[in-house]
């Protein structure tokens, strides 16, 4: 049992620094124009966490972890809506300019 | 399945980041991450364990109705708090989630209530810890952004002492709560953590908050993180890491837009104490002070303009009667181009976002290193609400304390137009010596009054 739990973990060790230096690289090719969607978008998926929230509020019956779970799911999902949206909104202007100017030359 | 699903959804929040390196790219970016969510959610109510659709559904709609409601009406000059709010609930929700694996670790596998695994529980706490100061500190940088609260730094004695000390005391704490488990330790530990989230944010003042703000979009990535490790959900952990690296980056490339440490930011109390020291010597300086007529004067017989806007712009709502001051001079045939410095505004970018909103093409908004060596061949630069970014002081002088800070080059205009409010100092409190050139104009009055006037005078 032991072995085995820690053998998770550095699993989930090797996924999180192959992921840390993935992160570096593509954050580092984000236009610098761009980075508040960047923080949308980084909002937005750090609610992944949702995952968690659902497994919490999975079982049936109330119990104070299904409430906890269910808060859970509520929060992130104001944060995933939101987060994509606002992205979306700022990301769309961006784009209209594309089209104005082609249109002008 | 399960796994291979999440590695997909967790490939496309990789290709969502990926996306943002060119605003072409941007949306199919963004549609990524929206289809990678939705398979992350999608796959864990799949699980057996989960029974009670009805009620997740039902949180899913309250919360995704709330948040779309507030993302459609947010005006883009209120973005940082915003996405300061945001940030907070990513920490709470981490918080929920790790008390809820807490309360039932069956439902995640990690043990029994009383004889959760050691390792689960530290993960857990550190988790618990870190979505608590995310959460805390970005209720505190909203309330500073929104005014709420006053943006000046708040300091006191021993403020790092004590700090520390917090820090020990939840360090000290985490290792009680993994020795007895008791619920009771849990919520001192969160309760503690809220704490030091408020002292930690409390000293760093108003100009600082780009850094603010995505040290904590940072936090919230690792919060999620250790809510992985919890779970050992590679999900979790890979989003985790890419969120938390993208706050990093950007507070390091914030940061260094200042010429200062992290820590120093961190360490806060900058700006507020210098104010009344560094504008005495100047005050017998004549400065020569001009009008919106000026102004369109002088624009319009150069050949080419650089706009450098600033926090003010922003206050002042100014993006749009700038852009149509903008359009009207390109008419004209004058060559005109906006200058970005890395920490105009309160968050990353946020320059970039009014002027794409006052449908500015982005072809024409240029960062710090692309435009300022087209300085000294430029006739006008047009200062809108910015100050400490142009001051010639960070590279002449080195008591200064904003010496080193790289700077928008707008001394070596031919003339300078700065619209400002009144004199008062930048954020740093420290004078700018700009406003006493032979070149320089000062038009006093609103950001957007001023623009306004400006075309009234262009176009007449």
């Amino acid at each position: 049992m032991e072995a085995h739990s820690s053998e998770v973990f550095v699993i989930g060790l090797t996924v999180f620094f192959l992921a840390c230096i993935i992160g570096y690289y593509v954050v580092w090719s984000v236009t610098p124009a761009l980075h508040s969607p960047l923080m949308g978008v980084t909002n937005a998926i750090s609610s992944v966490i949702i995952v968690g929230a659902i497994l919490a509020a999975g079982p049936q019956g109330f119990d104070t972890s299904k409430i906890f779970g269910l808060i859970g799911v509520v929060l992130a999902s104001v944060n995933i809506f939101g987060g994509f949206l606002v992205t979306y909104r700022m990301l769309s202007m961006f784009k209209k300019k594309t089209k104005k100017t082609k249109e002008k030359e | 399945m399960v796994a291979i699903l999440y590695l997909i959804s967790a490939l496309l929040f990789i290709f969502a980041l990926r996306g943002l390196s060119h605003p072409e790219s941007s949306r199919m970016g963004n549609i990524f991450g929206i289809i990678g969510m939705i398979i992350a959610v999608f796959t864990t109510l799949m699980f057996k364990s989960v029974l009670s659709y009805y009620e997740i559904w039902a949180a899913i709609l309250i919360g995704g109705a709330i948040g779309s409601f507030i993302a459609l009406r947010i005006e883009m000059t209120a973005l940082p708090q915003l996405v300061a709010a945001f940030h907070s609930l990513v920490g709470l929700a981490a918080v929920f989630v790790a008390a809820a694996a807490f309360y039932d670790p069956v439902a995640f596998s990690i043990g029994k209530v009383g004889s959760i695994k050691t390792a689960s529980l530290v993960e857990m706490s550190i988790g618990t810890f870190i979505g608590a100061i995310t959460f805390s500190g970005s209720v505190l940088a909203f309330g500073k952004l929104q005014g709420t609260i006053s943006g000046k730094p708040i300091v006191f004695k021993f403020q790092h002492l004590i700090n520390a000390l917090i820090f020990l005391i939840i360090i000290f704490l985490i290792i009680l709560f993994v020795i007895n488990q008791s619920p009771t330790i849990f919520w001192t530990i969160v309760i503690v953590s809220i704490l030091l989230g408020f002292l930690v944010v409390i000293p760093i003042g108003g100009a600082d908050m780009p850094v603010v703000v995505s040290m904590l979009n940072s936090y919230s990535g690792w919060a999620a993180c250790g809510i992985g490790f919890t779970l050992s959900n590679n999900l979790l952990i890979i989003t985790g890491a890419l969120v938390g690296a993208s706050g990093a980056i950007l507070s390091y490339i914030m940061s260094k837009g200042m010429n200062r440490s992290i820590i120093n930011v961190v360490l806060g109390g900058f700006g507020g104490e210098q104010d009344t020291s560094a504008s005495k010597d100047n005050s017998d300086k004549i400065v020569k002070q001009g009008n919106a007529e000026d102004a369109a004067y002088i624009m319009k017989n150069a050949d080419s303009v650089i706009i450098v806007p600033g926090y003010g712009m922003a206050v002042a709502q100014a993006q749009h009667a700038l852009r149509e001051m903008g359009d009207i001079l390109k008419k004209e045939g004058i060559e005109v181009r906006y200058a970005i410095h890395p920490v105009a505004g309160r968050m990353p970018g946020h320059m970039n976002v009014l002027l794409a909103e006052a449908n500015v093409p982005y072809e024409e908004v240029l960062e710090l290193d692309e435009i300022n060596h087209d300085f000294p061949m430029t006739e006008v630069s047009f200062v809108i609400g910015a100050n400490d970014v142009t001051n010639p002081a960070a590279k002449t002088d080195e008591t200064s304390p904003i010496f080193g800070m790289p700077i928008l080059d707008v001394e070596k205009s031919q003339s300078v137009l700065f619209v400002k409010r009144s004199m008062a100092t930048g954020y740093s409190g420290v004078d700018n010596e700009l406003f006493y050139r032979d070149n320089t104009t000062m038009l006093f009055g609103d950001a957007k009054k001023m623009c306004e006037d400006i075309v009234k005078s262009l176009s007449a």
